[in-house]
């Protein structure tokens, strides 16, 4: 059993008996979001680039847009990829090597919230059709690990997708040549997905998990909704059940905090 | 993906592409104990689905350090079969495979007694020999069959269903062109006794009500497909009891 596992053990009373009063380990109400910080453009070589702070948990995500061939069934669509690692700088019990499966379900929901909400105008990023399309790589560098990556990561990715600039091309269809011109454009995104995740600890739910909670929780559910409240990705994750009125919960607390995380972002990408 | 043209969900009389109707389930069969070194073991069609789990356990860990020394632990693998698809699937786990491997665990744990295995293993292999849309929830339905099948302590069964949109209306148990021209996705587990959810995930683009109904068609579903679990497993013992009966 590691030291964290010990400790959660002894911590799991204690946050059951707070939440018996409606209170957290950390004084916050039981939807209570952690304090938030979001800056865009902070790394100058990737085409977008976001860094999130969400109480302790920090992540970085990098914005990479390169050329490459559509996927054969989508033609004329552009690429996007998401991927996350869960560097051992952010926590004890990563470890380095390939994703694991915690790293590959992150990417996994991340992506399906925006990917599904067509938040990216992949029918934009089309350069020669059938040949050639922008390719999106939306990489997610977890700094410190203090609970919910998931929203962190989500928001990080959305942040840096809306500041993202990409470089101008032009195809000379006589010579069959990509030229990449000094000018710069938007990356066009139409849509501000958010993920908003809920942990239940005994029978109580609680928004943005921290990772006390976490260690103790029975299991977490997360729904990605946009700002026309339609909703692109839903998860239960790790053990425990919920009941039909909690998932409903679920959705409802997702569609009110993701109003209020949605203009955080869109604030951080307009300041920058 | 790229919607072949003209092609219709569903039809002017409110059929399906094979002929079922909004809330019907596809052809079902479930078999008990089909296979002899496992503990436990289950076969499933759902469909085209061909889907097989064996369970092993409890059993010792290796390695060691997973041991747990208040409980049992749980560990699935998803896999599909390289044949199983249309373009062959590279063999060994993909990003998708090690996802559905997470989430059937933590669909599949809730119902486990484990706290009466200390240090020990059960082990879940769910086998996607043919896939035509759903092998998740079809791959849960036949793991929970195969966990009961080997005797592990249960709380009760897990039985999962998806519900989806296609064409603007909320159906039942999507098959693979659904899934593919369609709009959403959402598979749910429950344990039916108490109705709790220990599997929910969505892909598509859903109102709040839409997605609410389509849980609640999708836990429909899961209960009728819990309906058969139950007939599986006591004509396993049925078979059993004729057996034995026979010898005498």
């Amino acid at each position: 059993m590691s030291d964290m596992e010990v400790m959660a053990g002894i911590m799991r009373d204690r946050i059951l008996a707070l939440l018996r009063d409606g209170k957290r380990l950390d004084g916050r109400g039981l939807e209570d979001y952690r304090d938030l910080e979001i800056k865009v453009n902070v790394i100058e070589k990737a085409e977008g680039s976001a860094w999130v702070k969400l109480g302790n948990t920090q992540v970085l995500v990098g914005i990479k847009v390169d050329m490459g061939e559509p996927f054969p069934d989508l033609p004329d669509r552009g690429v996007i990829t998401t991927n996350v690692e869960l560097v051992p700088l952010a926590s004890p019990s990563f470890e380095p090597g390939p994703p694991d499966e915690n790293a590959i379900e992150l990417a996994r929901v991340v992506d399906r919230g925006i990917r599904e909400s067509e938040a990216v105008e992949l029918e934009k990023l089309v350069i020669v059709p059938g040949k050639l399309v922008r390719v999106v790589f939306i990489d997610v560098h977890v700094l410190d690990h203090d609970g919910n990556l998931l929203d962190a990561t989500g928001i990080g990715a959305i942040a840096a997708l809306l500041s993202t600039k990409m470089p101008k091309v032009r195809y000379n269809e006589e010579t069959d040549e990509v030229e990449v011109l000094d000018e710069y454009e938007p990356l066009p995104v139409r849509r501000i997905p958010i993920p908003v995740t809920m942990a239940k600890i005994g029978n109580t739910m609680v928004v943005d998990p921290s990772l006390d909670e976490e260690l103790v929780m029975d299991g977490r559910i997360t729904i990605t909704a946009d700002e026309n409240g339609m909703i692109s990705a839903a998860q239960k994750g790790e053990g425990g059940s919920f009941k039909l009125e909690e998932v409903i919960y679920a959705v409802d607390t997702s569609l009110k905090k993701g109003a209020e995380l949605r203009e955080k972002v869109l604030k951080a990408v307009k300041s920058a | 993906m790229g919607r072949p043209e003209g092609l219709k969900l569903i039809d002017e009389n409110g059929r399906r592409v094979d002929g079922r109707k909004k809330y019907e389930l596809r052809p079902i069969k479930m078999e008990v104990g089909v296979l002899k070194n496992a503990d436990g073991s289950a076969y499933v069609e759902w469909g085209k689905n061909k889907i097989l789990a064996a369970v092993y356990g409890p059993r010792e860990i290796h390695p060691k350090h997973l041991q747990r020394p208040d409980r049992g632990i749980l560990r699935v693998r998803y896999n599909m079969a390289p044949f199983s698809v249309e373009e062959r699937k590279k063999p060994g786990p993909d990003r998708r495979s090690v996802e559905i491997s997470k989430v059937t665990r933590g669909a599949l744990e809730p119902a486990l007694l484990l706290d009466a295995f200390p240090r020990t293993a059960v082990d879940v292999f769910i086998e996607v020999l043919q896939a035509d849309a759903g092998t998740r929830v079809a791959g849960i339905t036949a793991a929970s069959l195969a966990l009961a099948d080997a005797g592990v302590p249960m709380r009760d069964l897990v039985a999962a269903c998806a519900a989806g949109k296609i064409d603007g209306e909320i159906v039942l148990d999507l098959n693979k062109d659904e899934d593919n021209y369609g709009e959403s996705d959402v598979p749910v587990a429950i344990m039916p006794l108490k109705n709790n959810i220990t599997l929910l995930q969505m892909d598509g683009y859903l109102t709040r009500e839409e997605f609410i109904e389509a849980v609640k068609l999708a836990i429909k579903g899961a209960k009728a497909v819990y309906q058969k679990q139950r007939e599986a497993l006591r004509e396993k013992y049925l078979r059993i009891a004729e057996e034995v009966a026979g010898n005498e």
